[in-house]
């Protein structure tokens, strides 16, 4: 089982927390910390896996970690997970996931890799997040083919695209305005102008 | 009002979204707080407003708020309302912020079940995904038990996408939802064999999730798991399988054995990393599980070591940790194999990385030897000094203390050495060990009785430096070594040189800073030392010194008095007034020597740990029972009193301690130290503590110790350990010398005697003598201690909920609650499908029949329990090379491994080793339940006793199916009844000189109509055969299930290829029309041998055979069910009898089963019903009657074709007999 994911920056900035056990927030945001200053003081050339700090787990627990350029991937794992495995997964998976998979992070691509990286992270959470659900679920591993989970990333994002997206709600509102039939402030609007004023999740960095 | 709605709605037009937020926290560095409690504010607006999309936008920057650890518990309401969106972009966004926030204490989770309940049922697969995974963060018990049926139905969903998902978090209901497992468990066993390899992978983490808590239950699954092994190609799913196995060896060692062949191919084939190491990981679990003694298992040892170093030796730092890690498994059972490599792991010490140095650490804990074990620890004391954090310095620490005193001291050859070396680690500051070194230090002393002259002085001197108290405020911390000091000193005061100055040291002022309960201890011992000083004033005549020392305690003792600590004060004062009344004594010049030293007369003998819980509980002491009845309100509590003591005065005479019981207590006790004394790794003590408490007086003759006088003794708070390793390496040249000089005088002598030891560790280790006459007192344990060691489960582990039996029948009472009531279709126990009638008699309330039905399902239960295991063994025992071939071909490569327990099983008869194990494993696997079963046997012997004499006599080459016999309870482990060698039920399809076939055909328990065939195929040649296809003429009612879009005409490739001597399973699917009469194709295997010559093409013609009973399929039916059935008039009837039988019923009984797929009803004497379901649901119940010579069976079925067929077949069967 996967107990946790945690991806923060060089700076202890958490980017990604993702518990599959309850913390209170107060307590995840010790666990960050205090992982992030167990993976800071490690140099890059030594091994990945460190045997858990003191508030996630015990010594069923490892934690496995990655580090890119500005970004820690942790994951704490008990010992049911192979670690070579869980380390492919951050070191393989993950990155061509992210960067293959969603629209929102293609355009960025020209960029250097650790800014994409740390940006669309930052911007993107959310998305993030349903990426990763469709890698790991409930602390398991859920789908290792990375051409499965592409393609069921994509096909969400249509699904989303066909609905409007959530920036296509501020003009539904409108259109409803316009639907309450009111003689005067509809027209004061225009509607063109709203969609420069919204910023659009696609036309984002 | 509408105008005021349209402005709100403008207003949302500038709303933030979460990209603004992420942007304006960003440029709000200096002063967030703020900032955040802003938009918290402009949330809380916009969760008010009614538009949907609004919401989901407000939830969503909650999200990333909780993110950055702000609680967002208050706004769940409004997270439900997203989640209960229509459009899947808000559903999301509400499921995901659920999933981060949502948990058991969140009150409005229960609102959501039949929104979720909604989603997991929608049309779009998406709605049901995001639900799932939603759920999979925050299902709570309620939630678990709603949808679990939901759940459980969308694991047969179209879509593998939502079946993997599905199938995933049933793991989360379980455990949330533990009755839910077995109704479940047939699904998710189904699902091992989806075709879609996602669900597949999903299936297997669930399967193993589950079996590393509970690994027993799953034990029958083993056979299924090896197959995919074999069989799989996804990583993933072979890494979670093997480290499956890795878990399920330590139950059933014939796994391992099975195992290993497979394994080492896998550690010789992939190139995957991360499967190799698995594979090393799950062999050392086998090798562990398995006894010592076969020979070609040091070759698997080899083979892991030598590919472990490749890993150490590695640059990867990875790769290295992980290589040490599997070393240290292998360390506890084959140390040798380890310790060659020493020089590797020393190395690994030195390593930058902390986490490696650790593992290495470990690694050194199996690494000594009584030779090295001063050089391994000097070189950790140097780690010690060097180490820059404290956390690696205090495992450094207990390491040291850990390799030191394992095993009892096993390897310590000089105490005096490792007394300096505690003392030594007393010099780390900070370190969180204190309490260890003391508890070291204590034991020691205690224990080592030769040492206690060195131990003293060198506490004392401890007592009297300063830097220990300095550090007194860290609890733990190592003024802790205080404690010991001060307890060695007063307990073992006469060993004091300078009792006087110790004394004055622990009455210092600075004392009263440390903590508390080491205070208590100084008051305590402070009298103890006062009072050896008293006598030897008194001895030697200075009455003046006496009453010195008396003035010093009078002086210094109320410093203590006025502690903050009770402990100490109310010691403190006693002890104050007892001195001053002393003194007054001695102003009289009464001398009191003699009688405050009473105080402290006799020795404190060490306990065990565990000798509390290992008294045993007297005989006939029942905790449980009631000493007062409560008051009763119903008559039958009348009898109950009257029970017990009508028992107890059964009992009583048995354990009345009596003359004989002492008898009895004194044989025990001799028998206990007959068998300390053959034990080589029990340091015997002198004569037993009680006897030396007999003779006080006699303390002084401890075996005297030699301890060398040019050897400093006081060398007060310096590094003197180091010493002694050069001392130790003198005296063992010397010992060298001398043993030189003896062995060459001995030379002659030895070549008739024996070695001495042969039961110590290394022949190097038996150069070393001990540079002291070690004398370690054991700890006490109560007489006739229990030897049981279990350790205790911790009550509280979640897992525990899940160790569920899941070989059982499922009961009709375990069904997953479904939530309308009406429509109960929707749930598939399987239970229900093959019982209808016993199912329709559940729902009336009859409290008689109810019970009644019961015990036949506890009968049932077992048996059929018992069967799983018997197919278990079936599978361990026989190996593909099916079992009826006389002799299996002596090819070399096999003989190693497989045959050898197959051939085993078959040919040795009861008694032999191969029952033996087989009898273990089973017991393992029944563990608690062994009791009852044993009680049941009793009954049934009693039974049948004529007939189990009846069956001893039975030829023994009349075969029987040891796995089928052992359905009978009767069979297990019964002394009269002869289990016979298991028989397999594949039988020989056709052979050439480059292959065998064996086939088994079986029903198919999943589909309808469907019969699988499992060819062995086994290479007899010296060619690897590849290429393998089966072609199988269809006929009108049988039909080869083929790979969509092959044709009629096409064959169905094997998915293996065989190397010479190898052999392999490969299943096939038939479809069949009509299940009434028993058919045969025709068919061919074609296949390609290659050797060195070059290949040819070949080909093995065959006819299946169907016969009438492999359409069958063993299926469990109550006695009741059984009986409607009869009732009910359907069936039609038909018989046969044969004549000349030998065979004892029970074997019969069990050949029927075996052979022809029944399960046994109900058994009277020498009748028994049998029922059996075909694969197209026709019900056969049998009667069988047993006559002197002869069988009578009578059948009924829904097919009179199907019958007549079916005893035309079973005639044959029972001729054989």
């Amino acid at each position: 089982m996967i107990q946790a994911i945690l991806v923060f920056n060089n700076h202890g900035k958490p980017r990604l927390v993702r518990f599959y056990q309850r913390f209170p927030e107060e307590i995840q945001q010790q666990i960050v910390r205090e992982t992030f200053h167990l993976v800071l003081k490690r140099d890059d050339n030594i091994c990945n896996f460190l045997e858990g700090g003191s508030l996630i787990g015990g010594s069923d627990y490892k934690l496995i970690y990655r580090h890119y350029a500005t970004l820690y991937f942790v994951f704490c794992v008990d010992s049911s997970e192979s670690e070579l495995g869980i380390l492919d997964l951050i070191q393989v998976h993950l990155p061509v996931v992210f960067f293959t998979a969603p629209k929102v992070f293609v355009e960025t691509l020209d960029k250097c890799f650790e800014n994409v990286c740390e940006l669309d992270l930052i911007f993107h959470m959310d998305k993030v997040h349903y990426i990763l659900q469709e890698v790991v679920m409930g602390g398991m591993v859920l789908e290792t083919n990375m051409n499965e989970i592409v393609a069921q990333i994509e096909a969400q994002n249509r699904l989303e695209k066909s609905e409007g997206g959530l920036s296509a709600a501020p003009a539904r509102a409108v259109s409803a305005v316009k639907n309450i039939n009111l003689p005067e402030i509809p027209r004061n609007i225009n509607i063109g102008d709203l969609n420069i004023k919204v910023p659009n999740l696609s036309q984002f960095v | 009002m509408a105008l005021k709605m349209v402005k709100g709605s403008i207003d949302r037009m500038f709303d933030k979204n979460l990209q603004d937020l992420v942007r304006g926290i960003r440029n709000h560095k200096e002063d967030e707080a703020k900032y955040i409690s802003q938009c918290i504010d402009e949330i809380k607006q916009e969760l008010k407003q009614d538009n949907i999309a609004v919401k989901a936008n407000a939830v969503c920057k909650l999200t990333y708020l909780q993110m950055l650890g702000y609680d967002i518990s208050w706004a769940a309401f409004n997270i439900i309302e997203v989640m209960s969106a229509s459009k899947f972009t808000f559903k999301r966004i509400g499921y995901l912020a659920a999933s981060q926030s949502f948990h058991e204490g969140t009150d409005v989770i229960m609102l959501t079940t039949n929104q979720i309940r909604k989603d997991l049922s929608s049309p779009s697969q998406y709605d049901t995904g995001v639900a799932l995974t939603g759920l999979s963060c925050f299902v709570t018990p309620d939630l678990a038990r709603d949808l679990a049926n939901d759940i459980m139905t969308l694991m047969s969903h179209t879509k593998p996408y939502i079946r993997k998902k599905a199938v995933l978090i049933m793991y989360k209901v379980f455990l949330k939802y533990p009755e839910s497992l077995r109704p479940a468990f047939p699904r998710l066993k189904e699902k091992l064999e989806d075709p879609d390899p996602g669900v597949q992978s999903a299936a297997v983490n669930v399967i193993c999730e589950l079996a590393r808590r509970n690994p027993k239950n799953y034990l029958s699954l083993a056979p299924l798991f090896f197959k995919l092994m074999t069989s799989s190609t996804n990583n993933w799913v072979l890494i979670k399988i093997i480290k499956l196995f890795g878990a399920l060896t330590p139950l059933e060692p014939r796994l391992g054995k099975k195992l290993i062949e497979p394994l080492t191919n896998l550690i010789h084939s992939t190139s995957a990393m991360s499967l190799l190491y698995e594979c090393v990981n799950t062999v050392i679990a086998v090798l562990i599980s398995l006894s010592s003694g076969m020979p070609n298992h040091s070759a698997s040892i080899q083979l892991c070591v030598q590919k472990l170093r490749i890993l150490i030796e590695d640059s990867d730092q990875n790769l290295k940790y992980l290589g040490l890690l599997a070393m240290s498994k292998i360390l506890k059972t084959h140390p040798k194999s380890v310790q060659s490599h020493k020089d590797l792991i020393l190395q690994c010490l030195d390593d930058k990385d902390e986490s490696i140095r650790l593992r290495a650490l470990d690694l050194l804990y199996g690494m000594v030897s009584k030779k090295n074990l001063m050089e391994i620890v000097k070189k950790l004391m140097t780690h010690v000094d060097k180490a820059e954090g404290t956390t690696y310095r205090d495992e450094l620490l207990t390491k040291i203390i850990d390799i030191c005193s394992q095993s009892n001291y096993q390897y310590i050859t000089n105490f005096e050495w490792y007394i300096s070396i505690l003392v030594e680690l007393t010099r780390l500051e900070g370190t969180r060990h204190g309490h260890l070194i003391a508890a070291q230090m204590l034991d020691v002393a205690i224990r080592v009785k030769a040492i206690r002259k060195f131990a003293v002085s060198q506490m004392s001197s401890l007592l009297d430096s300063a830097h220990l108290l300095a550090s007194s405020t860290q609890r733990n911390g190592i003024c802790e070594v205080l404690y010991a000091a001060a307890w060695i000193c007063g307990e073992f005061s006469e060993h004091l040189q300078e009792p006087h100055h110790t004394l004055e040291a622990m009455l210092r002022p600075k004392v009263t800073t440390l903590p508390g309960h080491i205070q208590a201890v100084y008051v305590q011992n402070v009298v103890k030392l006062y009072a050896s000083i008293l006598q030897q004033k008194e001895q030697a005549g200075e009455a003046e010194g006496a009453q010195a020392v008396t003035q010093l305690m009078v002086d210094r003792l109320p410093q203590f008095v006025q502690s903050a600590d009770l402990e100490v004060q109310e010691r403190a004062s006693c002890i104050l007034q007892l001195v001053k009344h002393i003194q007054k004594l001695q102003a009289k010049d009464v001398p009191v020597a003699e009688e405050v030293s009473a105080l402290f007369a006799g020795e404190l003998n060490p306990v065990a740990p565990k000798a509390q819980k290992k008294v045993p509980v007297p005989e006939g002491l029942d905790l449980d029972a009631w000493i007062n009845e409560p008051l009763s309100d119903s008559e039958s509590e009348d009898e109950r009193p009257r029970a017990v003591f009508h028992e107890e005065e059964q009992r009583r005479p048995k354990h009345r301690p009596s003359e004989a019981d002492e008898e009895e207590l004194a044989r025990r006790r001799e028998a206990r130290k007959q068998e300390q004394a053959n034990n080589p790794f029990y340091i015997k003590s002198s004569p037993s503590p009680q006897k030396r408490y007999q003779d006080t007086p006699g303390v002084e003759h401890i075996p005297v110790v030699q301890i060398d006088l040019s050897v400093p003794l006081k060398v007060p708070g310096l590094p003197m350990s180091d010493q002694y390793v050069k001392l130790e390496e003198e005296r063992r040249h010397q010992q060298k010398l001398e043993k030189d000089k003896r062995r060459k005088k001995r030379k002659e002598k030895e070549k008739k005697g024996k070695r001495r030891h042969g039961s110590l560790p290394t022949e190097s280790d038996e150069d070393i003598a001990p540079a002291q006459q070690v004398d370690i007192v054991t700890e006490e344990m109560p007489e006739n201690a229990l030897p049981s060691d279990e350790d205790d489960k911790d009550p509280n582990d979640p897992y525990r909920a899940l160790d569920i039996d899941l070989d059982k029948p499922l009961a009709d009472s375990e069904k997953l609650p479904i939530q309308k009531h009406r429509n109960a279709e929707t749930s598939k126990s399987p239970e229900k499908e093959d019982v209808p009638v016993a199912e329709k008699k559940s729902k009336k309330p009859k409290k008689k029949e109810k019970k009644h039905k019961e015990k036949g399902r506890d009968k049932e239960k077992k048996k059929e329990k018992e069967k799983k295991a018997a197919d278990l063994d079936f599978w361990l025992s026989t190996t593909p090379p099916p079992a009826p071939a006389p002799a299996p071909v002596p090819s070399t490569e096999e003989a190693g491994v497989n045959p050898v327990t197959a051939s085993k099983d078959e040919c040795e008869d009861t008694k032999t080793e191969a029952q033996g194990e087989e009898d273990g494993a089973e017991g393992q696997e029944q563990d608690k339940k062994s009791p009852k079963p044993r009680k049941k046997k009793h009954k049934k012997e009693k039974e049948e006793r004529p007939k189990g004499k009846k069956s001893k006599k039975q030829p023994p080459g009349s075969e029987e199916a040891a796995g089928e016999a052992a359905r009978e309870p009767v069979q297990n482990g019964a002394p009269e009844e002869e289990p016979l060698p298991p028989e397999s039920s594949y039988s020989l399809l056709a052979e050439n000189s480059y292959i065998k076939m064996t086939c088994d055909v079986r029903g198919s328990l999943q589909e309808d109509s469907q019969v699988t065939v499992a060819i062995v195929l086994e290479n007899r040649s010296n060619s690897v055969l590849k290429g393998m296809e089966l072609s199988v003429l269809d006929s009108l009612n049988a039909r080869m299930a083929r790979p969509q879009g092959s044709s009629v005409h096409d064959g169905v490739p094997v998915p293996f290829q065989l190397p010479p001597g190898v052999s392999n399973e490969a299943q096939f699917v038939f479809t069949i029309q009509s299940v009434v009469t028993a058919q045969k194709l025709k068919g061919t295997l074609s296949f390609i041998a290659k050797n060195d010559e070059g290949a040819t093409q070949e080909k093995l013609d065959f006819r299946l055979h169907f016969s009438c009973s492999s359409y069958l399929v063993t299926t469990p039916c109550y006695s009741d069910a059984f009986a409607k059935l009869l009732e009910s008039g359907d069936l039609s009837m038909s018989s046969v009898k044969v004549d000349g039988i030998q065979l004892s019923f029970q074997n019969l009984l069990a050949k029927i089963c075996f052979h022809h797929h029944f399960s046994v009803v109900e058994r009277v004497d020498s009748c028994a019903s049998m029922y059996s379901r075909s694969i197209q649901g026709h019900h056969v119940c049998l009667l069988v009657k047993k006559g002197e010579n002869s069988v009578s069976v009578d059948g009924k079925c829904s097919d009179p074709t199907l019958l007549s067929n079916l005893l035309e077949e079973m005639k044959a069967t029972l001729a054989k007999c």
